[in-house]
């Protein structure tokens, strides 16, 4: 009998999710997987497996877990109140679950999606290449109290590390990137949209967030009359009443609403984690400087291992931070970021 | 570098999808050649196999190619489709390989697809005109999306060119056929529609758990044959394939 996480209670919206289902969309099935994919490497780096292995992703709210063996845990992405047996354990770290402990995890504090990870990562069956939940396209559910999932195998043994989130959870600037359509807005209405401040609205889901604001509607010139066209996530279509959707990865693959641009990869992050009352801003931005803004994503997303450090204000780990200190000399007991 | 941010009167066209994508554009309105065009450049893209090249997709009159920016970048891509597309006329190009012919049983109107005689009204067609006229048609799959497996066929007659609803159907049901600008979907999922609900089939474009999980390929072709609805219940309790009681035959 394998380890399994058990699941006592779950949020509305708890799923398994993994990097998702790149390549089909010519068959009419978007990618998925994690909205908040920096989280999902943040968790295998904490944890030191492969950033493919499978979590659960929280909308919202989280739930009541139990493992049937000890487990390694990581917590990442929106900040959630989590306890174990009662005891409050840090988000963004990793930690050990004894067998038959609880693990409650409530309601974000900030941003919408937290994750949780376990050692050697989710192992349900895959399909079609993955283990992304798929609400949209009817591939698996939502969990339910009573779930059994069964976890992969895990030979490491390390907890108690941290790291520094990606800033992602207070909105801000987002940046985005001309697309096939943009050209269809007047000038003017591409500059308005740069000097508006959204908000995003809290029915959006992992299709797409829609973005509330003061002002006109915005509009293309001959928005009825376009053809159905490729969808990407990021991409933001102007629906009928003028208002944005940004296109989240269980998007739908076409659409014949007028997209104004696209959110570059690396900003993404910040509208799916836009909570009740965060701003949002974009900016267009040239190609060229999107893709040296990827390349640097991406570069610090393959550094996220390196950066992890143990969480020295967890007791369990101060037995070694004082022989570091007696070993090393070099840490004074007084530094603040300890 | 090659100019693919500002739009041109002319096609082909290639414009960029975010910063990992190029959309080459054969028409702005939905035609036969353009839809052969687009299928037939995804497959010479697909041959030539550029590295870097990480998807490639249709649309109903385009092609769309997904890269790594790191790896190959815009101009270059954008150099090499610009010289695939002068090979040859791809509007004249042959369609894929290994079309298939689907026969699709369907149940017309009744209370399972209530919106078949409106739209055979608006057609300007009586109820038998209008199940002649559909059962009499071979649409093309002109391309598969929104939603997984689900098939964009056409085109039907003139007399098919009805617009959608201004007011959306809240949900019509999995196999659900329904018509719109003259095309028919057989919709994959339960889904809120503008296309007018005109029949009902037992026929699973999306198959998740199957070998073959998506049923239907760009340049398949489609046919209807008339059933009623106590045979659709019978098919669908007999069907464990999710055919819906179609027959296949390949094209030669």
């Amino acid at each position: 009998m394998s380890r399994q996480l058990i699941i006592h209670r779950a949020g509305p919206q708890v799923t398994v999710q993994d990097r998702g289902r790149p390549g089909l969309l010519g068959q009419g099935l978007s990618k998925g997987g994690a909205a908040d994919p920096v989280a999902l490497a943040e968790g295998a780096a904490l944890l030191r497996h492969p950033a493919s292995h499978a979590a659960l992703e929280m909308a919202g709210i989280g739930g009541s877990f139990e493992v049937t063996e000890d487990t390694r845990i990581a917590l990442t992405g929106a900040p959630m109140q989590a306890s174990i047996d009662g005891q409050a354990v840090v988000w963004n770290a990793s930690h050990l679950l004894r067998a038959g402990e609880r693990l409650e995890i409530g309601a974000v504090t900030r941003g919408l999606y937290g994750y949780l990870h376990l050692g050697g990562g989710v192992a349900t069956e895959t399909v079609l290449g993955a283990r992304a939940a798929h609400l949209a396209a009817g591939i698996g559910r939502a969990l339910r109290p009573g779930d059994r999932l069964p976890l992969g195998d895990d030979t490491r043994a390390e907890v108690g590390m941290t790291l520094d989130p990606e800033p992602r959870f207070a909105g801000g600037l987002v940046r985005i990137t001309r697309s096939m359509q943009t050209h269809l807005f007047a000038a003017e209405m591409l500059e308005r949209f740069q000097n508006t401040a959204f908000k995003r609205d809290a029915r959006g889901n992992r299709m797409g967030a829609r973005l509330e604001f003061e002002g006109a509607p915005f509009a293309a010139s001959g928005q009825l009359s376009i053809l159905s066209e490729v969808i990407v996530p990021g991409d933001i279509q102007m629906t009928g009443d003028g208002t944005p959707f940004v296109l989240l990865p269980e998007c739908q693959t076409t659409g014949g609403y007028p997209r104004i641009g696209t959110v570059i990869p690396a900003d993404l992050p910040r509208v799916v984690q836009a909570g009740p009352g965060v701003t949002l801003r974009f900016e267009v931005i040239d190609l060229p400087d999107a893709i040296e803004v990827h390349r640097r994503h991406i570069a610090t997303l393959a550094k996220l291992p390196a950066t992890i450090r143990p969480l020295l204000r967890d007791p369990a780990q101060m037995q070694d931070l004082l022989s570091y200190q007696l070993i090393g000399g070099v840490i004074s007991a007084h530094d603040d970021h300890l | 570098m090659p100019q693919i941010d500002a739009p041109t009167a002319s096609f082909p066209r290639i414009a960029p999808v975010g910063i990992a994508g190029l959309l080459v554009s054969f028409a702005d309105r939905l035609s036969e050649p353009a839809n052969r065009a687009a299928l037939a450049f995804r497959a010479a893209i697909e041959a030539e196999a550029l590295d870097g090249i990480e998807e490639v997709a249709t649309s109903l009159t385009s092609t769309f190619v997904r890269f790594d920016p790191l790896h190959l970048d815009h101009a270059t891509l954008s150099r090499h489709l610009e010289s695939l597309l002068k090979t040859q006329d791809w509007t004249r190009a042959e369609l894929p390989g290994g079309r298939r012919h689907f026969r699709i049983p369907c149940v017309f109107g009744t209370d399972l697809a209530p919106q078949f005689d409106e739209a055979a009204q608006v057609a300007g067609l009586s109820a038998q005109e209008a199940i002649a006229s559909l059962t009499a048609a071979r649409p093309r799959v002109l391309t598969i999306g929104f939603a997984p497996g689900q098939p964009y066929t056409g085109e039907l007659g003139p007399e098919w060119d009805i617009p959608r609803q201004t007011a959306l159907t809240p949900r019509v049901p999995e196999g659900a056929l329904v018509v719109a600008i003259r095309q028919l979907i057989i919709f994959s999922a339960p889904t809120q529609t503008g296309w007018r609900h005109i029949g009902q089939t037992a026929f699973r474009c999306f198959r998740p758990e199957a070998e073959e999980p998506f049923a239907l390929r760009p340049g398949d072709e489609i046919s209807l044959r008339a059933i009623s609805p106590a045979e659709l219940e019978r098919i669908r309790a007999e069907d464990q394939t999710g055919q819906g009681g179609a027959d296949v035959e390949v094209i030669r």
